[in-house]
């Protein structure tokens, strides 16, 4: 047996597209492979594990009663728990739904075989179990996640950025996008991401959260000079962050 | 054996869409039950995007699936324009079926190495292989790795394309980027020819069955993935705004999730549909690499859908680095970069409709159906994804192949049933683990 860390990759409802960003490392993923024994990782390997998980990454949100039980047993079951991705971190897309009743939109979508759909709002990870480090991002910034297995493998804790993408932004040089008329979601957004959306034209859609201690003044300042509506931004922030309403206050 | 009972409970633990069952019950050599049963863990797609805007159509759905997040993006973009009565450019539609050719060699890719290989080669995922075949695993993490970079540099990264929008893109590349997409496609060349020699060696599983294939059709000489009418080999063809009336999804007792039938039983969409169906419209090497690997239409051994994975993989990589030395040669217009957002500014006209998008992605063909206001917000939407296309057809193709094998035992008979369903590439990916079989009564 290595003495290699035992690291487990589980998903809920989510779209793998994270887990993806680790097998679209190439072969820099062989180097990681070297210091660390994947027990579990279910989009790649057909491998179980039984024992307990030193770091176990998770995935997806929380969204059925299954999905509770299940993620239960792997908190109990691992040294220390990633939340990896957006879905997994704030609820991401998945917390769409929050947006409707759970009854109106099961029926919408399946219609009279609705009920046999086990369903319940949208919770991020730390919305259900403890999460000791947290991996913003749709999908992650492979670099970051990189970063953050690092200090989980070394024991020290890691800060994810808590300033606005517009820093990051500006280092790279783009133009404002309410300068071109647009409404970016970038001024209140966790960087970390490098602007990786607006670098490639399109706007800032919030997929890392909101940073703790938004500049309110400076955004109702932004919303008033280029008149922007409280609804849409509101509409916006919902895509990913409507399980925010769910945290503790 | 003749007399032999059997029964087989495959349990896979969820993906995206959820849990599904093989269950196989063989009583005295006799089938009694031989059904997949797969149950969506819902994430309710259809039912959030109503009251969005048109233009978040694409950034949300696109996260259907982050295997496929291009190819939900590209059917997306297609019915949210078709919807809004916008006609894309011309080069538009040149990069974006470029985008789906990256797309097509990203994902054949990962499915022919890392959920494939490992059964043929016997061992129970890449990891083994690391060890024991160092250098195949490189090249097929090579492989991934470059087909990514080129949707890095196209669309901001593979994964949730970034620029790919309805109306265009949000970015255009530049010279260089079309010089450093052509010389990371070159160089996957050898790399291929590599993956062809492979395949050379594996030994497919032996099975046949006739179905019906449904895919794209057109009347062009181009092989049809981004555009054209829904076909079928039993002669249906049908407009794309009858999608519905090719899939006919009913339910059935056993599960949950809907099926699909055509002409027949049942029918299969995906690489190898898409191989008897438009096999003239190949590009010549990718018809020669089929002569080399023995396939010649009309193939009807669904095991073999890997092969024409690859067959597509050659097409994809010629015929991309054509549309990539057509646009070094032609110039890329940068008038048409856009800034769409939520179209605050109405650069975008738009109007109500309906509108269907139907686009070859990977695993088959895909439909994305949106009904939006005057003032672009999604009233309905719908979609249909190739893997529940083909979950008929499986089934029906599991109940010829079990009573076919009865004389192997447990272990082969699992291994045939978990490949055959890995060969159709679910885009449930949780192809490697749809197999915790247990055997009980026997």
């Amino acid at each position: 047996m290595s003495a290699k860390p035992k690291v487990a990759f589980f998903d809920f409802a989510c779209c793998e597209g994270c887990q993806l960003q680790v097998a679209n490392m190439g072969e820099e993923l062989l180097d990681i492979l070297g210091v660390i024994d994947i027990v579990e990782f279910r989009e790649v390997m057909s491998e179980k594990w039984n024992q307990k998980y030193d770091v176990a990454i998770i995935e997806g949100s929380i969204t059925d009663s299954h999905a509770v039980e299940r993620i239960n047993k792997i908190r109990e079951k691992s040294g220390v728990l990633i939340a990896y991705g957006s879905c997994a971190t704030i609820g991401g897309v998945n917390g769409m739904k929050n947006n409707f009743p759970i009854e109106d939109i099961r029926k919408y979508v399946y219609g009279e075989d609705a009920k046999i759909y086990d369903t319940v709002p949208t919770r991020a990870v730390h919305q259900v179990v403890k999460v000791d480090y947290f991996v913003h991002g749709c999908p992650v910034y492979p670099p970051e996640f990189v970063k953050v297995l690092k200090c989980a493998l070394m024991g020290v804790s890691y800060d994810v950025p808590d300033h606005a993408v517009c820093v990051e932004c500006k280092l790279n040089e783009n133009v404002c996008m309410y300068e071109r008329g647009l409404t970016c979601l970038g001024p209140v957004t966790k960087a970390g991401c490098n602007s990786w959306c607006v670098n490639n034209g399109n706007i800032c859609y919030g997929c890392r959260g909101m940073v703790t201690n938004p500049n309110e003044k400076g955004a109702q300042d932004v919303i008033a000079r280029y008149s922007i509506s409280m609804e849409l931004i509101l509409n916006k922030m919902n895509m990913y962050n409507k399980c925010r309403e769910l945290d503790k206050k | 054996m003749t007399n032999r009972n059997v029964q087989i409970n495959v349990e896979y633990l969820t993906r995206v869409e959820g849990h599904g069952n093989i269950v196989v019950n063989v009583r005295e050599g006799r089938l009694e039950k031989c059904q997949l049963d797969i149950v969506e863990s819902p994430r309710f797609f259809e039912g959030m995007l109503r009251g969005r805007s048109i233009f978040e159509a694409q950034h949300i759905t696109s996260r259907i699936c982050g295997i496929c997040s291009c190819g939900h993006s590209l059917a997306s973009i297609q019915a949210a324009e078709d919807a809004i009565g916008f006609t894309p450019s011309e080069q538009t539609l040149l990069l974006r079926r470029f985008l789906l050719h990256m797309e097509f060699l990203d994902s054949h890719v990962l499915h022919i190495y890392i959920l494939v290989a490992p059964d043929i080669l016997g061992v129970p995922s890449f990891v083994p292989l690391i060890t024991t075949h160092n250098k195949v695993v490189r090249r097929a993490l090579r492989l991934k790795k470059t087909y990514n970079n080129i949707c890095d540099i196209l669309v901001g990264r593979h994964v949730h394309p970034i620029s790919a929008i309805v109306g265009g893109f949000t970015k255009l590349p530049r010279e260089k980027d079309l010089d450093a997409m052509l010389d990371l496609l070159m160089w996957t060349r050898p790399d291929i020819e590599a993956t062809i020699e492979l395949a050379r060696t594996l030994r497919f599983p032996e099975f046949q069955r006739e179905t019906e294939y449904v895919g794209l059709v057109s009347d062009d000489v181009i092989y049809p993935l981004l555009s054209g009418d829904i076909g079928s080999s039993d002669g249906v063809r049908m407009e794309k705004h009858g999608y519905k009336q090719v899939t006919n999804e009913f339910t059935v007792p056993h599960s949950s999730a809907k099926h699909t039938r055509l002409s027949r039983d049942s029918y299969m969409v995906g690489a190898l549909a898409r191989f008897n169906m438009n096999y003239n419209k190949l590009h010549p090497k990718a018809k020669q690499t089929a002569e080399y690997l023995g396939l010649k239409p009309e193939v009807a051994n669904p095991y073999l859908n890997t092969a024409a994975q690859l067959v597509e993989c050659v097409h994809c990589l010629e015929e991309g680095i054509e549309i990539l030395e057509e646009f070094k040669k032609k110039g890329i217009k940068y008038e048409e970069e856009l800034a769409v957002g939520l179209n605050e500014k109405g650069v975008i006209p738009v109007k109500a409709g309906n509108g269907v998008g139907a686009v070859e992605v990977p695993r088959g063909v895909l439909f994305h159906n949106y009904e939006v206001d005057d003032k672009g917000i999604i009233q309905n939407a719908n979609c249909i994804i190739p893997t529940n296309q083909n979950l008929n057809n499986i089934e029906h193709d599991m109940k010829k192949l079990v009573p076919e094998i009865l004389n192997k035992t447990d272990e082969e008979i699992t291994l045939a049933l978990e490949m055959l369903v890995r060969a159709y590439d679910p885009c449930i990916s949780c192809s490697t683990h749809f197999l915790n079989v247990r055997f009980v009564n026997r």
